[in-house]
């Protein structure tokens, strides 16, 4: 088997693997190698041709091939090394030690200091929501549909109906209509959008593509391609209400209901899952339970802007890096971080307690849409963090900044509170 | 006009069974089939169970085929390279009513010649499997039912046969059957005649139809529709055997066990409708299930379901396996009713059609070069990791992995294009390699393989199906 040594591993190298490279490099991490899969560098990036990334990090709205080439440059630069076309088949935590298979080298093991896990998420399908019907030609998640399309000049089809208003699904409606496409409409379950708003704006409304909320698909029709779909409006247990079921004819559906943290290795690795957000359970460092493998971006959990996941990496990779070269700080002790009033979940999970005068960012998104509330993170009764938001929407990752030396006892409550 | 002896219409299980056991013998053998791939239709979607016949009605014609099928396997999984594993089932009686049932059930079972049966307490199955309803009071064992992978199954039946020569023409519709002084005289399809002395008509749903070119349809075929899901291999909730629900009179009830690739499996339904197409799925078909096997399985969890499908079964009417030689029509064998069992019997199936027209004074040699083993495609994922290393050094398509979830190479995909009887189609490799079949059901590879099928049989992807003619994957090209 061909061996390569390391000080940091990285799995993946989409903007999260990229991210976490630049940060250990520059913390001083000496042999930095991220282990991707594709034929290339800048993960689902690649086939995110629109605008729209960037806006937070960089000031300017970038699209993302552009969004990930400034990491690959910075990268380069700093002598991060990769190798492409290898897909890792597992993680020997004991040895620390990550196996991959590569068309060049064969089997390959590579022994690392520390390990980034940076393999994003897949799409939920139409099977895992349980969509009745049969099962032709034309049912794609949206973003295969994009791969096909951006990535490989190919068309799905003619006629479409979204189900899912999440930004994929959106993006994609646009992008299908300007490739002559007819998009009939976009179906969403929920009595609110999955998605961003500003999604919603720039990419149906502009082109005046129907958004049916509280509607599903129930049904789906065609034998050898697709014909059609069944729609109809759900009430407000979320069940179809039948008599109300529409016959909408099209040739291709697109599925844009959901993402899942993709944690096949890390499960193997037996690194412990938090079963919200499908993810490594995580503290600040973006350590996960095996102290030697870190995570960030997707994997960790769904961020809806890639600005967030570069903050986040940089986190991973700079503590990866620290953890490599033995200068972690030493933990005094660690605090949970618990779910209160509609959150849904919290990253990290945790929060080691370093004596230090630092802020830590909280991320968390909310179960359902709220107006003119208060974000609050306290121990016990005492507040220790607090900022008010006119919105709330679960669709949109909130996060609150915790001062580590106000934290008291092991346990951080986070909640939204209603004003007013 | 071609030449042909024997001419099997339908390549599924027992169709690709007899036209295997028909490639023993100097006979020239076509199989043809409407659809692109073998197995494509009833084989493709059941169970996936090979049964000892406990439970079918004694002293039928069923009843012994299944049986002596049976033990027919260990050989012919070995020979042929098909993936199988001997896991057994349990009948768990959770009430005391069907707990009265189990000396009725277990003396059928013997009426069948299915002496290994055997009683166990509740105590002795909550240790074979804790997932149980913690309520059953006791049950049965049928240590011989069986697992296997039912794609791989035909597609050996069917490469063996051709390996000995038998023909097979696919994407071909019989249209008609030529009879000629009493005899069949050929068969009619969509790609041309085939001249045939012998005609089997192993059409399964489609049996009547052929049926009634020759004027021999005195019964007609009812599907009944099983809708089935299939669990993601990391669900929490787990069965190592079948676990088989007490009938009652009205069902044979929805099972839940492990695919041979350890999946779960749960259901199916059974509900007859008049269209042999309609394969969909329903919310009350799924939620029937759901129901069901919770009585079984309390904890089964459904919510982690990667697809869920349906098969139908070609059901007879009037009810029973028939098979049916003519005096009146020489040459014609027909084949009817061939349903849940049909998977299981194909092998025997194929031994008694051979032996029948034997008995009817065939003139069939014996060949002296008949191939038994068949080797399958090379399963990357199932290798040590030194045996992986030689691979991808002997051929670097191994190494590059294009079913993340099943990790499938692209060696293997090739494989299952260019082998004799390849794939063409997305679901043919799906159904050869398991590319596809997943968690994320293609959502990764699917793009890939669209492109891999395109490139490697010389079309254009707008060219590639799904499955059968008018599936077509994509539209075109972009602007």
């Amino acid at each position: 088997m061909y061996n390569i040594k390391c000080d940091v591993a990285i799995v993946g190298g989409g903007p999260a693997g990229l991210a976490a490279a630049v940060a250990a490099k520059k913390e001083g991490a000496e042999k930095v190698l991220i282990i991707e899969r594709d034929n290339a560098l800048g993960g689902i990036l690649q086939q995110c041709i629109h605008p729209g990334f960037g806006l937070t990090r960089f000031g300017e709205e970038l699209t993302g091939p552009e969004y990930y080439s400034r990491f690959v440059t910075e990268a380069m630069d700093l002598g991060v090394e990769y190798i492409l076309n290898s897909m890792v088949l597992e993680i020997d935590e004991a040895n620390n030690q990550v196996i991959c298979a590569n068309s060049e080298y064969g089997l390959t093991c590579i022994d690392a200091g520390s390990i980034v896990l940076a393999m994003g998420c897949r799409e939920r399908t139409r099977a895992n929501i349980v969509v009745p019907g049969t099962r032709p030609a034309g049912l794609y998640t949206a973003g295969s549909a994009q791969r096909l399309i951006n990535r490989q000049n190919i068309m799905v089809g003619k006629s479409v109906v979204i189900l899912g208003s999440g930004d994929i699904g959106m993006i994609m409606a646009r992008r299908m209509t300007l490739e002559g496409a007819k998009v009939v409409m976009v179906v969403e379950l929920m009595d609110y959008l999955a998605g961003l708003t500003r999604n919603r704006v720039q990419c149906l409304d502009d082109f005046g593509i129907p958004l049916k909320l509280s509607h599903t698909i129930t049904r789906i029709v065609g034998n050898e391609r697709v014909e059609g779909v069944y729609v109809a409006p759900v009430d407000e247990n979320k069940k179809p209400i039948k008599e109300k079921e529409e016959f909408v004819e099209c040739d291709t559906v697109l599925f844009s209901v959901g993402l899942i943290p993709e944690n096949e290795i890390s499960n193997k690795a037996g690194i412990v899952i938090d079963k919200v957000t499908n993810g490594p359970k995580v503290n600040q460092y973006m350590q996960t339970s095996i102290p030697s493998i870190f995570a960030c971006g997707n994997v960790v959990h769904v961020n809806d802007l890639v600005d967030n996941v570069s903050a986040e990496s940089e986190q991973a990779g700079k503590y990866a890096a620290q953890y490599a070269m033995g200068t972690l700080a030493k933990s005094e002790g660690n605090a949970n971080l618990v779910t209160g009033n509609n959150v849904r979940y919290l990253c990290p999970q945790s929060i080691e307690k370093t004596g230090k005068d630092e802020k830590v960012s909280v991320y968390f998104r909310v179960l359902k849409p709220e107006f003119n509330v208060k974000l609050v993170a306290r121990c016990g009764d005492k507040v220790i963090a607090q900022k008010r938001e006119f919105r709330v929407n679960p669709g949109e990752m909130n996060h609150v900044n915790i001062p580590l030396a106000e934290v008291e006892g092991n346990e951080i409550t986070v909640e939204v509170i209603k004003e007013g | 006009m071609n030449k042909a002896k024997a001419v099997v219409i339908g390549a599924g299980a027992v169709g690709c069974a007899i036209a295997r056991e028909l490639s023993k013998y100097c006979i020239d053998v076509v199989v043809i089939d409407k659809n692109d791939d073998v197995g494509g239709c009833a084989s493709k979607s059941n169970s996936a169970i090979i049964h000892t016949g406990y439970d079918a009605a004694p002293g039928t014609l069923e009843s012994q085929l299944v049986v002596a099928a049976n033990p027919m396997y260990d050989e012919i999984v070995e020979a042929l390279d098909i993936p199988f594993k001997r896991v057994g089932a349990i009948l768990p009686a959770i009430t005391d009513e069907q707990f009265e049932q189990l000396p009725q059930i277990k003396e059928k079972a013997f009426k069948n010649h299915v002496y290994d049966i055997e009683f166990k307490s509740g105590k002795e199955l909550l240790e074979m499997e804790p997932n149980l309803n913690p309520n059953v009071k006791g049950g049965l064992y049928i240590p011989r039912e069986s697992l296997i992978d039912p794609f791989i199954f035909v597609q050996a039946l069917a490469e063996n046969a051709n390996a000995n020569g038998a023909e097979f023409m696919l994407n071909a519709k019989v249209i008609d059957i030529k009879t000629e002084n009493g005899k069949v005289k050929s068969v009619v399809t969509t790609k041309g005649e085939v001249e045939a002395d012998y005609v089997i008509n192993s059409a399964g749903l489609y049996c009547d139809e052929i049926a009634e070119m020759v004027g021999k349809a005195d019964y007609k075929v009812v599907a009944r529709k099983g809708q089935f899901y299939i669990l993601d291999k990391n669900t929490s909730c787990q069965v190592e055997r079948i676990v088989l629900p007490i009938p009652t009179k009205v069902t044979k009830g929805k099972l839940m066990c492990p695919t041979i690739h350890g999946n779960m499996l749960v259901g199916p339904t059974a509900e007859d409708q008049d269209s042999k197409v309609d394969k969909s799925t329903s919310t009350e078909g799924l939620d029937s299930i759901a129901a069901d096997v919770r009585n079984l399985v309390p904890n089964v969890n459904l919510r982690d379901t990667i697809t869920q499908y349906s098969g139908l079964r070609p059901n007879r009417n009037p009810e029973g396996l028939h098979f049916d030689m003519y005096d009146d029509l020489k040459g014609y064998i027909n084949l009817s009713g061939v349903r849940s069992t049909g998977l299981t019997l194909s092998v025997s199936m194929g031994k008694y059609v051979v032996q029948q027209m034997l008995m009817s004074g065939a003139d069939l040699v014996l060949k002296d070069n008949f191939i038994s083993e068949r080797k399958g495609i090379i399963k990357f994922s199932e290798q040590t990791r030194e045996v992986q290393d030689k691979l991808i050094k002997e051929n670097p398509l191994y190494g590059n992995i294009i079913c993340r979830c099943e990790t499938i190479t692209e060696a293997e995909i090739l494989d299952a294009i260019h082998r004799p009887l390849g794939a063409r189609t997305v679901d043919a490799v799906k159904r050869r390699v398991r590319a596809g079949m997943g968690r994320c059901q293609a959502g990764f590879c699917g793009p890939k393989v669209i492109e891999i099928l395109a490139r490697e049989l010389g079309v254009s992807t707008d060219e590639i199906n799904k499955n059968i003619d008018g599936s077509y994957m994509v539209s075109g090209t972009t602007r």
